[in-house]
């Protein structure tokens, strides 16, 4: 499911990946096109259909309205699924098949660059140079990952203490169902759909009904996904309706979303959430790098990552001069529309999360930290905020303890592990000892020393503590959408143990 | 058997492909060998020459490894990310899978394989092979360490540097991706240096690597003889790694000159005497296709052919019948006619040798139930032949032959035909029909080889790692275990201090 995000273009473009090539359209036109699909190998035009719209974050205007999918969509999203999986082609593919699909369809993404950059910045807000140079080509590049990965997927054989012979099976888990959050539609599309096809699932194309997409609302749709039994109990009762679900968004609804996976069929669940995450100046550090790599750690991306560094914590001795540098550089931070060269920082992605945003602002200067600059919004139309800078911020302030996903950087004197949220950390510092004694005592996912946000294929991704659970990215990503079978024979007489 | 017709008619079959590429390929460049010789490689259907080849020499083998040692020391390929190599790996695969018919047919011309075989199955397994490797590369993992004290450690795997690959010239194509597979993702360069017998198929694989962007100097071929240009390789100071698939003879004089030179890390995937065995509950019809399949393909000039293949006693006389009847429709013929199932023997010397050891089977006592002989009197064909009542300690069951010659034993119980099946100083490939459970465990499990076949044969897979036990070598080929030939595990230990977890 994409949370009121629209992903129609992706399904299609998966299923018709052999059928048509793609065409360039004006881009409404094409967003109309797609914004009637719901599922399954083509677009439905449904009866009477709800709709909800998309925004346009620079002006609050609709740019389209999507079709918005409820418990029955999902039902029916499931089953296509399920049918895709049980019957279907597609598990029962070699490898090596599967992954030319998903080379394929990383060739598409390549192809459609700049028509899936735009819809990106164009519904999130994001800049465009950021989607067309970063996001989309590293979806292609994660598919490409994943698809080296389909045919390398191995158990083990494995010594017993007895005679027998031991071999574990990794096998498909089945249909999963994937709730992907706003802040990097493209990209969290890739790090869910990419592992779970490379193993042999199904997605609640491609052979039709392997991959689904619904989009609507978390508390219908999302939760119809997370409290899923499977559809049809008469059918397919024989077999165990195993969903895994990966969700990625906040903490809140994370434990909403295990609590119905728990309720309902016991479903694996994977959760990545919120961070809070510290980004540490150590006093040996290059001040000038240290202030450019932190203002990238909380800024990027309108300060919606969930591993934003949105705890600058900075050596009392160095401090001074990193405020003076910060202040300054967030100064020069430029907002505006995120179609024009030359700007940094786009509109937030709603009005829920501009408002909240702001309040968590008058927060801080209410529980008196220190306004250094920013602290309202930009200009008067959509949601833009203005890069916000606190500091003399003390550990039990709200602004230091909530996640904001916002423009406002907190800058604190020294003091780590204090959240319960763990999902990543940043450390600058040359010396090896700090580096290493740090890295191992932050309790946090991911540590990036002396850098921040790389996010390459292979590198492993998740939480500590209330950040989440599993991991997404790499080899590790695998075990989500796998299961093990163990396989015993008895042996007679084995020539060796 | 059926021969095809005379030459006249093999004409219509044969499409002569212009043949591009005949000088050795150092750093990017075709260029002629220093001393300006050549050697002639032959069609075995026609024994025709096709073409004069670069020999390289000694000083061309310098020239090459001069090359990779600077593509690998200060150029871009070892210092590109994994997955920078793999995206040019797919596009050299792309570019196989464009000019499959011309791979195809410079392999039936040069090594006398059957044309149709090339296009459906041969070649399109390279051009997998690659992609296999283009996935692998970024995915090459160390490991982070559980050490006892007080120290962190973890393991890079790093490209060894240079590496020296020996193809032979049974699947021309099919070993030099092979082997250059896994090199290329591991971030090694290399010198390859092709059998003489069958050097064609490696140059045009050369171009196109390069056309698919495979960087100057990290992909070169020394096109010339094995006991000059080869030797040159396996005893060369500046080459970290050689490869080599060939016979147990040569490869013994590979692991020797690198010992008396620097000690290069070698792997050796050499000969067999492969059994296959039939138990009495097989069928006999499938029993009969895989004995043929396992002994006849590619004219017996595969190293895991089943050479000797045993039969129960309760199956044998069935069997017999089945086999020979089936052996009948093995056409022998050129090897452009689709309904050819066997072209000549690789070149003379092999041709005259595989005679000898038929000979031998005769004057030994085994029985010749068919075949026998030479296949007509142009090019070196020769009839498939069987033998049964072969002697365990006789020539034809202990000497690898490579051609189409079957031996056939008898026997009664499973744990005679394991001592029987594992009484030979190879240890390449074994194959099992049955479908009892137990005896398929018991018998794969006690074989001494390095791939067992349950009711299949000659199966092989980008993801499957094969190589042999005993004097059928060391180290491996396809799979992820093909990496470990060209990398080196370097452990890096740091103290830590302070750590609230050991």
């Amino acid at each position: 499911m994409a949370a009121r995000r629209i992903s129609g273009f992706i399904s299609r473009s998966l299923s018709s990946s052999i059928a048509s090539p793609g065409r360039t359209c004006n881009l409404r036109s094409e967003i109309q096109r797609f914004s009637t699909a719901a599922a399954l190998q083509e677009p439905i035009t449904p009866p009477v259909r709800k709709t909800f719209p998309a925004f346009d974050p620079r002006t609050g205007e609709v740019i389209a309205n999507v079709a918005e999918g409820d418990a029955e969509d999902i039902n029916r999203a499931v089953s296509a699924a399920r049918k895709a999986f049980d019957e279907g082609p597609w598990p029962k593919m070699t490898a090596y098949e599967r992954s030319c699909v998903l080379l394929r369809f990383a060739d598409l993404v390549e192809k459609h660059n700049d028509e899936l950059a735009a819809l990106e910045s164009w519904n999130n807000g994001k800049t465009y140079e950021q989607a067309a140079k970063s996001e989309v080509p590293m979806l292609a590049r994660l598919f490409r990952y994943y698809a080296g990965w389909a045919d390398k997927i191995h158990g083990l054989t494995v010594p017993a203490d007895g005679p027998y012979h031991v071999q574990t099976l990794h096998e498909p888990i089945g249909v999963a169902g994937q709730i992907i959050p706003w802040n990097f539609p493209l990209l969290m599309f890739a790090w869910k759909v990419g592992p779970a096809l490379a193993c042999g699932n199904t997605i609640a194309g491609l052979p039709p009904g392997v991959l689904n997409v619904v989009s609507g609302f978390g508390p219908t749709a999302g939760a119809a996904l997370a409290s899923h039994m499977d559809v049809d109990k008469v059918r397919y009762s024989h077999v165990n309706p195993c969903i895994i679900i990966a969700f990625t968004g906040s903490t809140e609804t994370g434990k909403i979303v295990q609590e119905l996976a728990a309720k309902s069929n016991l479903k694996a669940v994977t959760l990545e959430l919120g961070g809070k995450s510290p980004f540490i100046v150590c006093e040996d550090a290059d001040i000038d790098k240290a202030v450019e790599l932190a203002h990238f750690a909380l800024f990027f991306n309108q300060g919606q990552c969930c591993c934003a560094g949105s705890r600058t914590f900075v050596h009392e001795r160095v401090h001074e001069e990193f405020l003076e540098k910060s202040k300054a550089r967030a100064l020069r931070r430029t907002v505006g529309d995120p179609f024009q060269k030359g700007i940094e920082q786009g509109p937030q992605i709603d009005s829920e999360q501009f408002e909240k945003i702001l309040r968590y602002i008058k927060s801080g200067v209410e529980s008196n930290a220190t306004l250094e600059c920013g602290g309202d919004r930009f200009g008067s139309k959509g949601f833009y905020v203005q890069p916000t800078v606190f500091s003399n911020v003390k550990d039990d302030m709200l602004i230091a303890k909530d996640e904001i996903f916002g423009p406002v950087q907190s800058i604190l004197k020294f003091k780590a592990n204090a959240t319960r949220y763990g999902l990543a950390a940043g450390v600058f510092t040359q010396n090896l000892d700090t580096a290493n004694r740090l890295s191992r005592a932050l309790r946090a996912g991911t540590v990036w020393v002396n850098c921040f946000d790389v996010f390459d294929a292979a590198i492993p991704f998740g939480g500590y503590k209330m950040s989440g659970i599993g991991r997404e990215k790499g080899i590790y990503s695998l075990h989500n959408y796998l299961q093990v079978k163990a396989v015993v024979t008895a042996l007679k007489n084995p020539a060796w143990l | 058997m059926v021969m095809a017709d005379g030459s006249t008619s093999s004409e219509n079959y044969k499409r002569i492909p212009n043949i591009g590429f005949t000088n050795l390929f150092i750093n990017g460049d075709f260029v002629h060998s220093i001393s300006g010789k050549t050697f002639e490689t032959i069609d075995p259907s026609t024994k025709q020459v096709i073409a004069n080849i670069a020999q390289g020499d000694k000083e061309d083998v310098d020239l090459a490894v001069k090359a990779a040692r600077q593509a690998f020391d200060d150029g871009c390929w070892p210092r590109m990310p994994g997955y920078m190599r793999g995206k040019i790996m797919n596009k050299f695969a792309d570019l196989i899978d464009e000019n499959i018919e011309e791979l195809a047919l410079l392999e039936t011309l040069d090594a006398g394989k059957v044309f149709s075989f090339e296009t459906t199955v041969d070649i399109p397994s390279i051009s997998k092979e690659l992609r296999y490797f283009a996935g692998a590369a970024d995915k090459i993992h160390g490991k982070t360490l559980k050490l006892s004290s007080e120290f962190q450690g973890y393991t890079l795997l790093e490209p060894i540097g240079v590496v020296g690959l020996i193809i032979p010239w049974n699947f021309p194509s099919a070993m030099f991706i092979l082997k250059c597979a896994p090199a290329l993702a591991a971030g090694c360069t290399m010198v390859v240096k092709p059998a003489e017998q069958a050097p064609l198929p490696a140059l045009y694989l050369a171009h196109l690597a390069k056309l698919a962007g495979i960087p100057d100097g990290v992909l070169n071929v020394v096109t010339g003889l094995g006991h000059i240009a080869g030797a040159a390789v396996a005893s060369h100071m500046d080459i970290d790694s050689v490869s080599f698939t060939g016979s147990t003879e040569v490869g013994r004089r590979i692991m020797q000159a690198s010992a008396t030179s620097n000690l290069k890390t070698v792997s050796l995937e050499l000969g067999g005497k492969s059994p296959l065995i039939i138990f009495d509950d097989a069928d006999v019809d499938q029993a009969a296709d895989l004995a043929l399949f396992g002994s006849l393909a590619n004219k017996g000039e595969i190293c895991v052919c089943s050479s000797r293949v045993f039969v129960q006693e309760g199956i044998y006389d069935e069997l017999m019948k089945k086999l020979v009847e089936k052996a009948k429709t093995w056409i022998v013929g050129d090897p452009f006619d689709p309904s050819t199932c066997q072209g000549p023997q690789v070149d003379k010397k092999q041709y005259e040798r595989v005679l000898s050891y038929i000979d031998h089977g005769k004057r030994e006592g085994a029985t010749l139930l068919i075949g026998g002989k030479p296949c007509g009197d142009e090019g070196y064909f020769i009839e498939p032949t069987i033998f049964e009542n072969v002697a365990d300690d006789s020539l034809i069951a202990r000497d690898e032959i490579f051609g189409p010659v079957m031996a056939v034993m008898k026997f009664k119980t499973v744990e005679e035909v394991i001592k029987r099946g594992n009484a030979t100083s190879y240890g390449l490939a074994a194959g099992i029909v049955t479908n009892d459970l137990n005896i398929a465990n018991r018998v794969s499990r006690s074989i001494r080889a390095g791939i067992v076949w349950i009711n299949c044969y000659h199966n092989f897979d980008s993801g499957c790692p094969i190589g042999g036990y005993k004097m059928s070598g060391f180290g491996k080929d396809h799979g992820m275990e093909a990496l470990q030939k060209y990398i080196k595990t370097k452990a890096v230990v740091t103290p830590i201090y302070d750590s609230p977890w050991l």
